[in-house]
């Protein structure tokens, strides 16, 4: 057997299009910058080359306009991608994505379906402002009809981009750019990972970390040091996917270790980690033997200070912080 | 010059009546049921705005789309959409084109084209671009009419919209129904320009006012468009000023804000009435003819009644059904 080769996830999400624009002629790409540039962090570079601007489309900045355009062309029989630059963007086109992306297939009674997978990359932390450094998650796992992915590794990312484009629902797809250029194994030969199958990054007996995006990695590291400096063994699971959501195997890990910390790179009130809490106080909340510690993005908007911008953040500091007040 | 409706042939122009007859019927029977307690929310009809969903529809193939608004009855039915379908959705049943999940102003029945309706002011367009996009995509010569209202022309996805279509050349025929008031605001007082058709000049694509109450008139300017989209020249934006005889919902009288002399005049300007004396006058159609058109409209609206009311609303296994 071959070393398995090492890509990064800007990579692995060029390869995932890639692959999909192959087998399937209905899949077109459109986005700001997507083209002749190839997107602003380069995940979409070469496909201009290979498939024509015909289905490589640079647009103007119009995001209500080419959402909605993807919306239409979905209805239509196309099955495309687009592309919202950072999520802060999201905004401008959120008259089309819950008023007619999420619910369209419902309000026709299933005769419209709307394969449209947007892609967006978080850029959280980078120091640009507050309206360059939203997440904005949970206005879509709010939203009836959307699914939500959140991959946090290049394979995760691969695997689960070709699913959307698959998936004949309308897809809300999270990347995370700080995570563009970390390398990780992506197998050659062709996978696919299914939505609503969350992974054990790292099994654990004596606490529960559940994390999305880039805060995986600042959970695994925080795991890392709770066992070495406390003895404390961490699991830390990555749902992958937030709608739907493998409530089974994050209650399952809280039955074993029950101890739960839940990391959202969301804001705190009523975020990802508050959903996530209510369904494991209403599910398992016997088997817990403590409160369930939420460490998210502070409740404000982020400023431009690097001082500033760590404390709002969650980190793998504060993931230890949280856990040591379970024991 | 030969005038264009010397060239339609008078099957076609007595079935433009037939058409207008049967939205108004419908529409007619829509308040009915309104008032009557039927209907679940609110209801908007189009009653003195026939000619425009008409004289656009009737330049359309079946495999043409629409998109329309929340005043959404007339182009559902001009498309071809059954009315007993159409009646049933209006009054939430299981029957109706979208099971009961749509309603008056999200109408939807793609076999016969038409595609969806938003009941979100100006959100049509953006669909009717990617529509066509797709169609162009697909190499099908399908062209996609998007109605809206004049309240829609002020709205960003309308302008995003012209502009998605010209730089892309799509295949898209822009109507806006100006019934010169948005809900309670008139046209003068919302509007820089008088003719909103003047915008099309900022998207470099023709555009056209026109009297909306004029079916002939309508069918002329569309059929051009229509010509024009198919052809692969890209879209172009048609306004044509009309006037809804009821207020914005049924219910509505409207005479807040319309004084009730403009709205007799209008009255007096209806499309069917004008259009029944043309087709007299010329010796298009006989009275006995015309009269047994509408006889046959009205058995199609009762047919469609005795549908919806005996229809049955969705039961709770058909509640989460269709989320994804």
């Amino acid at each position: 057997m071959s070393i398995q080769r090492e890509i990064n996830m800007a990579e692995a999400l060029n390869e995932a299009m890639r692959e999909e624009m192959r087998r399937d002629p209905t899949v077109i790409l459109m986005g700001e910058d997507v083209g002749v540039l190839g997107g602003v962090y380069g995940v979409s570079k070469g496909l201009l080359d290979e498939f024509g601007a015909e289905r490589i489309r640079d647009t103007p900045i119009s995001e209500d306009g080419f959402v909605g355009a993807g919306i239409g062309a979905a209805i239509t029989e196309l099955n495309p991608i687009v592309e919202i630059m950072y999520p802060d963007f999201l905004p401008c086109a959120m008259n089309q994505i819950t008023n007619h992306m999420a619910k369209i297939h419902y309000m026709t009674g299933g005769q419209l379906t709307v394969p449209l997978t947007i892609r967006t990359a978080i850029i959280q932390g980078r120091g640009s402002g507050a309206d360059h450094a939203q997440t904005l998650i949970p206005w879509f796992v709010q939203t009836p009809g959307l699914k939500v992915v959140v991959p946090s590794t290049p394979y995760d990312a691969k695997g689960l981009l070709k699913t959307a484009i698959r998936d004949k629902a309308p897809v809300m797809f999270f990347e995370t750019a700080k995570l563009y250029l970390i390398k990780g194994p992506v197998p050659e030969e062709e996978y696919l990972i299914p939505f609503g199958e969350a992974d054990v990054k790292r099994e654990g007996t004596d606490l529960t970390i559940v994390a999305i995006c880039n805060l995986v990695r600042e959970a695994l590291e925080a795991a890392e040091q709770l066992e070495d400096k406390e003895g404390i063994n961490a699991e830390v699971i990555d749902p992958r996917t937030l709608v739907p959501l493998d409530k089974e195997t994050i209650i399952n890990s809280v039955k074993k270790t029950n101890k739960l910390v839940v990391v959202d790179n969301n804001h705190l009130a009523c975020g990802v980690a508050a959903e996530i809490a209510a369904i494991v106080a209403e599910d398992a909340f016997d088997y817990l033997d403590g409160p369930i510690m939420r460490v998210a993005t502070l409740q404000i908007p982020e400023p431009v200070a690097p001082p500033l911008i760590k404390l709002m953040l969650p980190n793998k500091d504060k993931i230890v912080a949280a856990a040591k007040k379970l024991f | 010059m030969v005038k264009l409706e010397e060239t339609i042939s008078n099957e076609k122009l007595v079935e433009l009546y037939r058409e207008m007859v049967r939205v108004r019927l419908f529409d007619d029977k829509m308040g009915e049921f309104y008032a009557r307690g039927l209907c679940p929310g609110t209801l908007h009809l189009s009653t003195g705005q026939e000619a425009v969903a008409v004289g656009v529809c009737a330049n359309l193939t079946k495999e043409d789309l629409v998109t329309s608004t929340h005043r959404a009855h007339a182009h559902t039915i001009a498309k071809g959409t059954p009315m007993n379908v159409t009646a049933a959705e209006i009054l939430g049943k299981l029957t109706g084109c979208c099971r009961g999940r749509g309603g008056t102003m999200h109408l939807s029945w793609p076999e016969m084209g038409m595609l969806y309706s938003s009941s979100i002011v100006g959100a049509g367009a953006p669909l009717a671009v990617g529509a066509a996009l797709s169609a162009t995509s697909r190499k099908t010569d399908q062209v996609v009419a998007s109605f809206f209202g004049d309240g829609a022309a002020n709205i960003g996805g309308f302008h995003e919209s012209l502009n998605l279509a010209s730089i892309w050349k799509l295949p898209v025929v822009f109507i806006c129904e100006n019934n010169l008031y948005a809900i309670s605001v008139s046209v003068k007082r919302s509007t820089s320009v008088k003719d909103i058709a003047v915008r099309s000049k900022a998207y470099d694509m023709p555009g056209f006012t026109i009297d909306g109450n004029n079916v002939l008139e309508v069918y002329k300017t569309t059929r051009s468009a229509v010509d024009r989209a198919r052809k692969g020249e890209g879209p172009t934006l048609i306004e044509a000023k009309t006037y809804r005889h009821h207020g914005h919902y049924y219910g509505d009288p409207g005479t807040a804000y319309r004084t009730k002399e403009e709205v007799e005049v209008w009255k007096k300007k209806d499309p069917i009435v004008w259009y029944r004396k043309y087709l007299l006058e010329h010796a298009i159609a006989s009275e006995e003819q015309l009269n047994n058109i509408d006889k046959e409209v009205e058995t199609e609206v009762a047919e469609a009644e005795k549908f919806a009311i005996n229809s049955q609303f969705p039961g709770p296994e058909e509640l989460e059904r269709f989320v994804f």
